[in-house]
């Protein structure tokens, strides 16, 4: 065999309070496409960002062929021959397919004029390749997202690409659209170009690639040939450890149905879901991202109106129009987003935390701020939230510690359900598992608690039963102690086979 | 790499480190107005003694006073995430409305004639922006037009004069004084007083910086985003017309544009003061002493025999390195990283 | 992020329904309403409103392609009286006494060159400082005026050159002077923003600033070329008008940049960057020109001018909005 075209010595890089890539190595043949496979959180993005130039590793190495190569930055990736394609769709919407292919290097005539000629023939010849169905004069803000997606692709085929970057390209392509996906790949391959793939879906994963390389919390757990391993393997290789299904059971008596909902429906975004929870359960929605967990959540919160469907507070039926009613009526929502959607930046910890109650802490007309201080201290505390005191703008904190002051911020308002959208996305192991804790300490304390999460470790050990949801409709429900991991899995891909969306 | 954000862990040990020289670029960015404005005064009381008296203190404040009460209006829009362009030909149109109605209605009534008037167009704003969501920049640029358009309408196109000047008591908005202080000092002092308890010391103040820092978390609180960013042009127009009102009260009569190009001007001491034009951020008392620098400047400028239009060319030197310094200590480089 | 079609073939043709609207409105209220027996879609008439279109119209191309590029320039006012003053000051300078009416050419240059380094100096500032163009443009308008009072104080800065005036005023294929640079203008900024590499990366670099760095694209110079640009148009305007007026008051220009942004914003140019044409600023400027025109036509003084066209701004903003409205299931944020 050949050398690598792409070798990755013994990566690390830190952030503060995470390690972000421990000791990250492997290596790319040509004509080989080779998956990346991970949790959220396992450091594959930190990693293609080192390999991208946009973050320098801390120490090791990367090498292509058999010189090392250091990505100062985009470009210089770029110019070294490789190549993304991103999960973010990097395009200039107002612009045509042809230009965005060749973004940066528009071919010139003289006078700085665009070689319209010469740019519209090679644009064709490479969207002929891809076979794709629009044209190079189209307007790339008119094409749906998945043909977007192939102009991103036609964008990685115009260099002489060395490793081509895979980032969860299928998420938004129908079968017919992956078939041709997976055809650009091949004749990639049989040039000699080597593949990095990253994508959670198992099957494409081991249709297409060659070996598999996982990474957890930031370390290698090892590479493996495709034919010579089973998706069960894989899997444990991700989570790491041997599931336990016993403990997440509930070892304390129910109360009543905090929260039901019946027939809920929200456009194309979710149809027809129907779930309760009682005080004092963990009800888990799992899925892949775009089933619709989100915007359920979103809704209940009155952040989105729904189109049919009702929603029971205690039994009692309740129309839910702003976030400000649902915070009345007792719901919270610690948001998916956590810096754009939980946390004002800019802000100090205390005023964070007790943004939805300023009205309510009052001294005359001001603000009591002593009674603020006292709600920081009280859940800084519990909590453990690691700050050097309420002044410290909350943007500098570590993740974890963000995180722990919008769960703060809603625990505060003592509400009848607490709903946590991926209550642990981007944070560090020990807050992970300080967080677990808590949302079953909350349960036990007879809060009704929905977590919703992508990570099926995070679902399985939290939730006293699991919603799993795919293409908008709850699938099915499980109670802790029916679920598998297998059937969870068939469950949220659609009862295994493929469903168009 | 990482020593940059190492004292966001372990503030106590960055504290015993000595002060590194980011550090002092810090806290001189954080301060840095204050420095300099501190340096100026001393500089230019060194070079004219006259220059921190009573009497010139009160010179200048009391010329600012009008500029100074619409900035704090505008601190308000700009806290929550908005411009105001039209500030300048809205306070035209509260100062001929009320010259009019004195006339016609008598001050009792044309005063607060003359606020429902001009606050209804601040509420008009508050509804385009606050509620509809629509870019505050342009339609602040129309109302601009639409309120100088309105005035010009209303007044005919001629200058507005009180007919009895002597007999009215109307003038002691713009010429009294009590207890030796000229009542344009006392208004202004008086409104950055209750201005600034309002936005430093209340929910209402808190929640325009929740909606300025990050309009979606604030919704994600239940901040109702629309109602706060209503309220802070309702505000700014209620300031409007105290201004309008202390410049007819000053002249007993105006010409329709006395306010244009004075929203540039506002605008320019609320950013002097140290407010991003992202929201989220500023003070009153920053934008106090933002206008009070401008006023300094163009008193200080003449004091020293130069010509009253060399201060425009310095504010336009000190607006950029004041926000240059700004971001520059955010993002801890001098220079802008765009390649 | 697809606008319905609907949507686009609105925003595309939405100015020159407009025009056409107001070419009816005023043509039929002039009958019953105006003062003069002259009918409004006179041939004439039309030709005085293309020249009188013209000092805006020129800087506007400029701001065209400076908010396409996302960046917006407040100081075009100032810079404009700037070049009138050069413009009509360097004709009196002695070095040039020798010169004949060889010095108007010279004149021209400077003013041009003042201009456009005005504009560059707003560029390079933007570029290198980081400072968000808007408040850069905010203070040079500042300071630039204060420039323009200090070098006259409230005097008006004069200079007649009869063969400049006679230029100015002639008619070329029945089309005035200041038309011809309009059109002139038009045609090389559409070509620039259409038709070469840099338009095509302004329009790239305010539409998805990160995707543009990533390819490659330099954004600071090209936004310094730009502010270069409508510094030098802004001078143009200048040079064309006061080349037959012959006289500026330290306060011309001022509200300019208001008047050039609304004719900007109303031919379709988005104000975060990245949208755009020439044609359309094209479209906006007659718009304004005409309901200028035609609101005095119908008797009506510029108080009505402005109400209306603060008013259509507003209008456009609340239409544009309604037609890209969400979805009834869309995040309510």
């Amino acid at each position: 065999m050949s050398d690598p075209v792409l070798r990755l010595e013994n990566i690390v890089k830190t952030f503060p309070g995470v390690r972000a890539l421990d000791g990250v190595s492997f290596s790319v043949m040509p004509g080989e496409v080779h998956a990346l496979m991970g949790e959220n959180g396992a450091g594959k993005s930190t990693l293609m960002k080192v390999l991208g130039g946009i973050h320098q590793p801390d120490s090791g190495h990367i090498y292509m062929g058999n010189h090392k190569a250091v990505m100062a930055g985009p470009l210089e990736a770029k110019a070294k021959g490789i190549v993304f394609i991103h999960q973010e769709l990097s395009l200039a919407e107002e612009l045509s397919v042809a230009e965005n292919i060749y973004l940066g290097e528009l071919p010139r005539k003289s006078f700085g004029r665009v070689d319209w000629p010469r740019l519209a023939a090679n644009a064709n010849a490479i969207l002929k390749k891809l076979n794709v169905g629009f044209d190079a004069k189209a307007r790339v803000g008119d094409l749906s997202i998945a043909n977007q997606q192939m102009v991103e692709i036609a964008r990685a085929l115009t260099v002489d690409a060395k490793a081509v970057i895979f980032d969860e390209p299928t998420a938004s392509l129908t079968d017919a659209e992956k078939v041709v996906l997976f055809d650009v790949i091949a004749d990639l391959q049989r040039e000699g170009v080597g593949i990095i793939y990253i994508s959670h879906r198992m099957e494409e994963i081991f249709k297409i690639t060659d070996r598999i390389t996982v990474l957890r919390d930031g370390q290698y757990q090892g590479t493996v040939e495709t034919a010579n391993t089973n998706e069960e393997a894989v899997t444990q290789m991700m989570i790491g450890r041997k599931l336990d299904l016993s403990r997440n059971a509930a070892h304390h008596e129910l109360g009543d149905v905090a929260l039901e909902v019946r027939g809920l429906s929200c456009g194309k975004l979710f149809h027809d879901v129907s779930f309760e929870v009682r005080r004092g359960e963990v009800l888990g929605f799992y899925g892949l991202v775009g089933a619709g967990r989100t915007e359920i959540a979103e809704t209940l919160f009155g952040l989105r109106d729904p189109s049919a469907g009702q929603i029971l507070l205690d039994g009692r039926e309740v129309r839910i129009t702003s976030p400000v009613e649902a915070i009345n009526m007792g719901i919270s929502l610690v948001p998916e987003d956590r810096k754009g959607q939980g946390l004002v930046l800019g802000m100090n910890c205390r005023d964070n935390m007790t943004l939805p109650q300023v009205d309510d802490l009052k001294a005359g007309p001001f603000v009591a701020e002593g009674a603020e201080i006292a709600i920081f201290d009280q859940y800084r505390d519990r909590l453990d939230i690691r700050t050097p005191g309420w002044r410290q703008q909350v943007g500098n904190l570590s993740g974890g510690n963000q995180q722990k002051i919008v769960i703060g911020k809603w625990l505060s308002m003592h509400p009848n359900v607490l709903i946590v959208d991926e209550p642990t996305r981007g944070i560090d192991v020990g807050s992970k598992s300080e967080i677990h804790k808590l949302l079953r300490e909350l349960a036990a304390q007879g809060y009704a608690v929905i977590v919703i999460s992508s990570e099926m470790p995070e679902v399985l050990h939290v939730s006293d039963r699991i919603a799993a949801m795919y293409s908008g409709r709850i699938m099915r429900s499980f109670t802790a102690e029916e679920v598998t991991e297998d059937s969870l899995i068939q469950a949220i891909s659609g009862l295994g086979g493929e469903q168009v969306a | 790499m990482p020593e940059t954000s190492q004292h966001a862990q372990n503030p106590r040990e960055g504290m015993m480190a000595t002060l590194s020289k980011e550090q002092i670029g810090r806290v001189l960015a954080k301060q840095g107005i204050l420095i300099a404005f501190a340096i100026f005064l001393v500089a230019f009381t060194i070079a004219n003694p006259k220059f921190l008296s009573v009497d010139n203190v009160f010179s200048v404040v009391r010329s600012s006073a009008i500029l100074g009460v619409m900035a704090l209006g505008v601190t308000f829009v700009v806290i929550s995430g908005n411009l105001d362009l039209s500030v300048g030909s809205m306070m035209s149109f509260s100062t001929i409305v009320v010259l009019d109605l004195h006339d016609t209605l008598g001050p009792l009534l044309a005063i607060p004639a003359m606020f429902a008037m001009t606050m209804a167009l601040g509420a008009l704003i508050g509804f385009l922006v606050g509620y509809l969501r629509l870019n505050s920049l342009i339609v602040t640029l129309g109302m601009l037009s639409a309120i100088h358009g309105l005035t010009l309408t209303y007044s005919g196109g001629q200058n507005m004069d009180i007919a009895d000047k002597e007999g009215t008591w109307f003038g002691v908005f713009g010429q009294g004084s009590a207890l030796g202080i000229p009542v344009p000092i006392l208004i202004f002092a008086l409104l950055a007083a209750l201005l600034g308890l309002v936005l430093g010391k209340t929910p209402f103040g808190r929640k325009i910086y929740a909606v300025g820092g990050n309009g979606t978390a604030a919704t994600f609180s239940g901040i109702r985003r629309a109602r706060t960013v209503f309220s802070c042009y309702l505000i700014s127009s209620a300031c409007v017309a105290t201004a309008g009102l202390m410049q007819a009260s000053r002249s007993l009569g105006s010409q329709n544009t006395v306010g244009q190009g004075l929203e540039l001007e506002v605008l320019a001491a609320v950013i002097l003061g140290g407010a991003s034009l992202m929201g989220g951020s500023g003070t009153i008392f920053k934008t106090v002493i933002g206008v009070l620098i401008l006023g300094f400047i163009q008193n200080g400028l003449l004091l020293l025999g130069l010509q009253f239009y060399v201060q425009f060319v310095v504010t336009w030197v000190i607006i950029i390195l004041a926000v240059w310094l700004d971001i520059a200590a955010k993002r801890g480089k001098l220079w802008s990283p765009i390649a | 992020m697809q606008p319905g079609a609907l949507s686009k073939a609105l925003k595309n043709g939405a100015i020159w329904g407009f025009i056409v609207l107001e070419l009816i409105f005023f043509s039929v209220a002039g009958e019953f309403l105006s003062l003069s027996d002259k009918a409004f879609m006179d041939f004439e008439n039309m030709l005085l409103l293309l020249k009188q279109s013209a000092p805006i119209g020129i800087i506007a191309m400029g701001m065209t392609i400076v908010m396409v590029n996302g960046n917006i320039d407040l100081s075009v006012g100032a810079t404009f009286a700037i070049a009138a003053i050069v413009l009509l000051d360097s004709m009196t300078w002695p070095i040039f006494a020798g010169l004949g009416d060889w010095v108007i050419p010279v004149a021209w240059l400077l003013a041009l060159t003042v201009g456009t380094l005005l504009g560059a100096l707003n560029g390079l500032i933007v570029w290198k400082t980081g400072v968000d163009a808007f408040i850069v443009t905010l203070g040079s308008m500042l300071g630039y005026r204060g420039i323009v009072f200090m070098f006259n104080g409230e005097n008006p800065t004069s200079h007649l050159n009869w063969t400049l005036v006679d230029f100015a005023e002639a008619q070329f294929l029945g089309l005035h002077t200041a038309t011809w640079f309009l059109l002139a203008v038009t045609l090389a900024i559409w070509f620039l923003m259409a038709r070469t590499v840099h338009g095509r990366n302004a329009y790239a670099i305010g539409d998805n600033r990160d995707a543009a760095v990533n390819a490659g694209i330099r954004v600071g110079p090209h936004m310094m070329v730009n502010f270069a640009i409508i510094g030098f148009l802004a001078a143009l305007s200048a040079v064309v008008f006061y080349s037959e007026s012959g006289s500026v008051n330290p306060n011309d220009g001022q509200l300019y940049e208001l008047w050039v942004i609304t004719a900007v914003v109303l031919g379709g140019t988005k104000i975060t960057g990245g949208a755009g044409s020439v044609i359309g600023t094209f479209g906006g400027v007659i718009a304004i020109q005409l309901l200028r025109k035609g609101l005095g036509h119908i008797g009506a003084d510029t108080s009505t001018v402005n109400l209306v066209i603060g008013l259509i701004l507003i209008a456009v903003l609340f239409l544009d909005r309604q037609l890209n409205v969400k979805g009834k299931e869309e995040l309510k944020v």
